[in-house]
């Protein structure tokens, strides 16, 4: 065949793969929006649900999910930064290390339900948190961990080999070398990548199905071992779970979780962007 | 005249790459010595491991003796701080910190941890930068980033950081090759105001400049120094074969 015309072929095919995705990602956006934006009210975001959740707002919800996307993050930041500096700078490259890697790997590709039993098993029933913040916070830190891991070490990695040879041969040592040279330039995309987690946490229904999310509890929590309602999972429940729900909350909840993860997306690619500015190395 | 850096039967492997074969040579305080020879001859290697930045690299092993002012540096209880803070090393591509050009400078001192004032601080400044005659041009922006000067500028700020830790002994990796001719005048002026108060070891695949601006020069080969000897001397009569082939331009 003509080159040209597979050549034209090929690009035709490259081009309706992406219109595709677009016009999808785009279907879905404003189904939603359409439907769920006019539910939107001050009252929608401030107020309990009432009615058995067929009246009323999504307030503790939205607070729940906040609760365990920042408490997710407490967990998985500090601990996922230390495993991407000893990766990316101390560990050598030998049997330990690639299993570790592999592990990183794999653990990115369990399926959200099974780290839904996993902190069944081990927070609620285990350490005997019970079904509570702590527990699904937990869950969802172990989840987003590789996450985490994964861009904070690409993001370490990309700190240029240079300024830790200059760093360490004007007498730095190699902590000192990492704190005040590697990691300062790392930040911008450890930022993204936490931020990208958060977007994951907020969003996913399975790991918090059995580990925290209350079915309806209109009040908020008072400590870390209480359970919490959560946006993905009282969308599941009004949308499956109990009759008769207009259709304007479900796509109001819908709207407005949508909108949180974009929301986080949004403000990790102005970062990126910001930062691809500066850079200049 | 003294020596500052001696070397005795200095071996170095990469793993199971022999790259320094029994090199003998003395670099002397005050001078300029060169080290010249074609790619992967083993010169940046030797550079190397005066300020023990070989280390970096797994697998290596070293035989012999380095010795600066009489101390083994290969010896493994060497604290490597105290020797990379009395052996500065300039690097081939120029390579400030993405910080201001004030922050370059004072990096090396403010990683010592001492407590260093203010006015401490801003005096070391201005010595580094008015030992890189760039004084003039900078005072007034010792806020701005580093990474806006030119070449030429960044590299005089690479050497200024430097010369702020206050070491001995200057290693400068190929430190002209990033840098048009002009610029590359001026740094080798620069380097004949520096001997007077340092010991400079050149690395260059350049031998006009290495001619230029050295008072000594070790010719290496496959890993061995050839030949060392004054620079006229070395230049003008080369005492074995394969120095006059290289610096007769036969290969390189």
């Amino acid at each position: 065949m003509n080159p040209y015309r597979t050549q034209r072929i090929a690009f035709f095919l490259l081009f309706m793969a992406n219109a595709l995705i677009l016009l999808l990602v785009g279907f879905v956006v404003v189904v939603i929006v359409q439907k769920g934006l006019p539910a939107i009210t001050w009252q929608f975001l401030s107020d309990v649900p009432r009615q058995g959740m067929r009246a009323g707002g999504i307030f503790p919800a939205i607070v729940g999910t906040l609760y365990l996307v920042a408490g997710a993050i407490v967990f998985a930041l500090p601990i996922g930064l230390l495993a991407a500096i000893y990766l990316s700078e101390y560990a050598k490259d030998n049997l330990l290390t690639r299993l570790i890697k592999l592990a990183i790997v794999n653990l990115a590709g369990v399926p959200s339900v099974v780290y839904g039993l996993f902190g069944l098993a081990l927070f609620v029933v285990f350490f005997k948190f019970g079904a509570s913040i702590l527990s699904g916070s937990l869950t969802l830190g172990i989840m987003i961990l590789p996450l985490i891991i994964t861009a904070s070490r690409e993001a370490l990695e990309s700190v240029p080999q240079s300024f830790r040879e200059v760093s360490l041969s004007l007498g730095a040592s190699k902590w000192q070398t990492i704190r005040h040279i590697v990691l300062p330039n790392a930040i911008p995309g450890i930022l993204t990548g936490t931020i990208l987690g958060l977007g994951r946490a907020a969003g996913e229904t399975a790991p918090i199905l059995f580990t925290v999310a209350a079915f309806y509890l209109p009040l908020l929590p008072g400590s870390i071992f209480d359970q919490v309602m959560a946006l993905p999972y009282h969308l599941y429940v009004i949308s499956t779970q109990v009759p008769n729900v207009d259709e304007k909350i479900r796509y109001g909840t819908a709207f407005v979780l949508l909108a949180l993860v974009l929301f986080m997306n949004l403000i990790a690619i102005i970062i990126r962007y910001k930062f691809r500015m500066k850079k200049k190395w | 005249m003294t020596d500052k850096i001696v070397t005795k039967d200095l071996n170095l492997w990469y793993g199971g790459f022999h790259a320094l074969k029994d090199v003998n040579a003395a670099f002397q305080v005050n001078r300029i010595t060169a080290i010249i020879g074609p790619s992967g001859c083993g010169k940046s290697t030797l550079l190397r491991v005066f300020n023990r930045m070989n280390d970096l690299i797994e697998g290596v092993r070293t035989g012999g003796e380095a010795l600066i002012d009489g101390l083994d540096i290969l010896a493994p209880d060497t604290d490597l701080v105290a020797l990379r803070k009395k052996v500065g090393m300039v690097f081939q591509r120029p390579n400030p910190f993405p910080l201001s050009i004030y922050e370059n400078i004072v990096f090396g001192v403010r990683i010592r941890g001492a407590k260093v004032s203010r006015s401490e601080l801003d005096a070391i400044v201005e010595s580094s930068l008015r030992g890189v005659l760039l004084w003039d041009d900078l005072r007034d922006m010792l806020r701005s980033p580093a990474l806006r000067l030119s070449l030429e500028q960044r590299q005089r700020l690479c050497i200024a950081r430097l010369l702020a830790v206050k070491p001995d002994v200057l290693l400068m990796d190929e430190p002209c090759s990033a840098l048009d001719p002009q610029a590359t005048a001026r740094i080798e002026e620069l380097m004949r105001e520096l001997k007077h108060e340092y010991t400079i070891v050149i690395v260059t695949h350049n031998m006009q400049q290495a001619a230029r601006v050295s008072d000594d020069t070790g010719f290496m080969l496959l890993g061995e120094l050839i030949e060392f000897n004054r620079t006229e001397e070395l230049f003008a009569s080369p005492r074995d074969k394969r120095t006059e082939d290289y610096i007769t331009g036969r290969y390189g």
